[in-house]
């Protein structure tokens, strides 16, 4: 039996080849190259120069290197653990009471609202901050001057004591949508009836919140916490368009690290060694999660 | 998929219990309200931006962001588009997202045929390898693939951002379509083996077919994906006619040349198309996201 189905399952592998090859060029080869150019010197014309842990031990005593992983974990914060946490409060209001008290349209209707920050392309997200927030003719601080409130008005993404905040701020903004969507998705998997009969015993809504609601979607709410997290640790796009990792380096963060020691310092080795570290987090990152979340799903 | 069914069923039994109908207290109304400001400042942005493309600067200056324009002013779109040549970066996104999109579906499905159905030799490593693939961070890639492009000339080429795409967006596709093809129905396949197809037309006429509404999900990400996609597109395509729209947009922050009339008027073109997409793939989207997706 075994041996039959493996000799019917040999015809497969070639169905495998395209995606194979594509892989090795467009993903195998290049990582190795960078990890591989993390250990020399090079500029990026004439041929790298060995040189070790060099990289490695610069990065480590790198002031700017934990600037970027010390504003990476402020970032986690706005875009993985206030969207996760908010998320699911909401996710579980509008499906426990806005839905049941003023109908499906009304929950429905307010969920897409909150999601559509999410189907804006980064750079576009990055325009409409940059210019709400610019100070000149920025929208808040017109804002802000006309209702009175001029002493408020600051230099938002100028300003290396508020740069990060703007930035965190624009970033709850722009992932709020997503664990909505995706938990309310998970909490229509949970019989009703058990909500039914927590209400006859006399639960309140915070206690059905608590027993029922985290509960059922935890396999949701694992997911969700990894690749928010995960996003965080990978932005670029809106720090590239926001601020460029200013000013003066407020909201440097790693990945745009590495791209200014590629593409402006010519220091490719150094950026290598910057991406390198990322992307080991990253993946080690991942692991644990998904072993956390395996173990939570056998306890169950 | 019947997620969205129970769903409905349980809403509608919902509407129909007594408790619907009980007495309607004022705090029902507060949490109503507090919900639509929180409405207003996740969907204001975009509102304010929309009404500042089409107010003309010097009631901007005179009046701010917050008051209805008194005429309609279509300058500013106008000017920015015609500065930045709008239509043509609108045709790269579109041509490039397309491509990638029928592309990178069509590499999912062989390497799920082969990992979830076919149960090849060591499938456990390269889901993990898929898996690892999609979470590497672009950084990690970028300056190997510069390189490369530059040496084999698809550098500033909308060819090496397709090819990059569709096997980067397959690595998702691979890892979520092995998932529902290891579940797919033996008797299909069987019933196809004793009419005679061999595994090429199996997959054609069997698996695709009865697959069709997860690739549609696929397909859908795959172009909204890569048509928000900003990094290596920024790093590749740096020649004016090459630039697909987030680009284009995303390198004129800081030009001089921007005022509040003209920023406004490129963000709403910039919000535009994905609204088009949220709308025409609304339903799509969410049973997707619905469907457990990673990104």
């Amino acid at each position: 039996m075994a041996a039959k189905s493996t000799t019917s399952n040999r015809g497969y592998a070639i169905y495998l080849i395209p995606g194979v090859l594509a892989s090795l060029a467009v993903i195998v080869v290049p990582l190795v190259m960078t990890v591989y150019v993390s250990f020399t010197k090079w500029t990026g014309v004439g041929s790298p120069r060995w040189v070790g842990f060099d990289n490695y031990t610069r990065l480590f005593a790198d002031a700017l290197f934990w600037q970027s992983f010390g504003n990476i974990a402020l970032l986690v914060i706005a875009m993985a653990v206030i969207p996760t946490l908010v998320g699911l409060f909401l996710a579980a209001v509008l499906f426990d009471y806005v839905a049941k008290h003023f109908g499906d349209r009304w929950a429905g209707a307010l969920r897409s609202g909150y999601y559509l920050p999410q189907v804006l392309p980064v750079a576009v997200t990055g325009i409409v901050w940059g210019w709400i927030l610019h100070p000149d003719y920025g929208a808040l601080n017109r804002i802000f001057e006309s209702i009175g409130l001029g002493g408020l008005t600051r230099n938002w993404l100028g300003d290396p004591d508020y740069a990060l905040y703007s930035v965190m701020a624009v970033m709850i903004w722009f992932q709020l949508g997503y664990p909505i969507v995706m938990f309310m998705s998970g909490l229509s998997r949970v019989n009703p009836e058990l909500y039914e009969a927590a209400d006859l015993d006399g639960a309140g809504w915070w206690q059905r919140f608590r027993k029922i609601t985290v509960y059922m979607i935890r396999p949701e709410f694992y997911v969700v916490l990894i690749t928010t997290t995960i996003a965080a640790l990978k932005i670029f796009g809106q720090v590239f368009v926001l601020t460029s990792g200013g000013p003066s380096n407020a909201t440097l963060v790693p990945s745009y690290f590495a791209y200014q020691n590629f593409f402006e310092k010519a220091q490719v080795g150094y950026g290598s060694a910057i991406s390198t570290v990322l992307t080991v987090l990253i993946v080690v990152l991942a692991f644990v999660f998904l072993r956390l979340q395996h173990r939570a799903e056998e306890s169950k | 998929m019947t997620v969205t069914a129970t769903l409905a069923e349980a809403r509608a039994a919902d509407d129909k219990s007594p408790r619907a109908a009980k007495h309607r207290d004022p705090v029902r109304f507060g949490v109503l309200a507090a919900l639509v400001v929180l409405l207003l400042l996740m969907v204001g942005p975009l509102l304010v931006v929309a009404v500042n493309a089409v107010k003309n600067p010097a009631e901007y200056a005179a009046d701010g962001p917050l008051s209805i324009p008194t005429s309609l002013y279509w300058d500013g779109i106008v000017d920015f588009w015609n500065r930045v040549n709008f239509g043509q970066k609108l045709w790269n996104s579109f041509i490039t997202s397309l491509v990638v999109a029928v592309l990178g579906v069509l590499l999912s499905i062989l390497n799920a045929y082969a990992l979830g159905i076919g149960r090849v030799k060591g499938r456990v490593w390269f889901l993990v390898f898929f898996l690892v693939a999609n979470l590497l961070p672009q950084e990690v890639l970028v300056y190997p693939l510069y390189y490369i492009g530059k040496e084999i000339g698809l550098y500033d080429n909308l060819i090496a951002i397709i090819i990059i795409f569709t096997v980067i967006q397959s690595a998702f596709g691979t890892y979520l379509l092995t998932s529902v093809y290891t579940e797919f129905p033996k008797e299909l396949l069987e019933a196809a083996a004793i009419d005679g197809a061999g595994k090429w037309r199996a997959l054609w006429r069997v698996v695709v077919p009865v697959s069709r509404p997860t690739l549609a999900v696929l397909f859908t990400f795959f172009f909204i994906w890569t048509w928000n996609e900003f990094f290596l597109p920024l790093i590749f395509l740096i020649s004016n006619d090459n630039q697909t729209v987030p680009v284009a947009l995303g390198v004129l922050q800081g030009d001089r040349m921007m005022d509040a009339t003209t920023t406004s008027a490129s963000a709403l073109i910039g919000i535009l198309p994905a609204m088009l997409f949220f709308l025409l793939f609304q339903r799509t989207l969410t049973r997707g996201i619905a469907a457990g997706a990673i990104k």
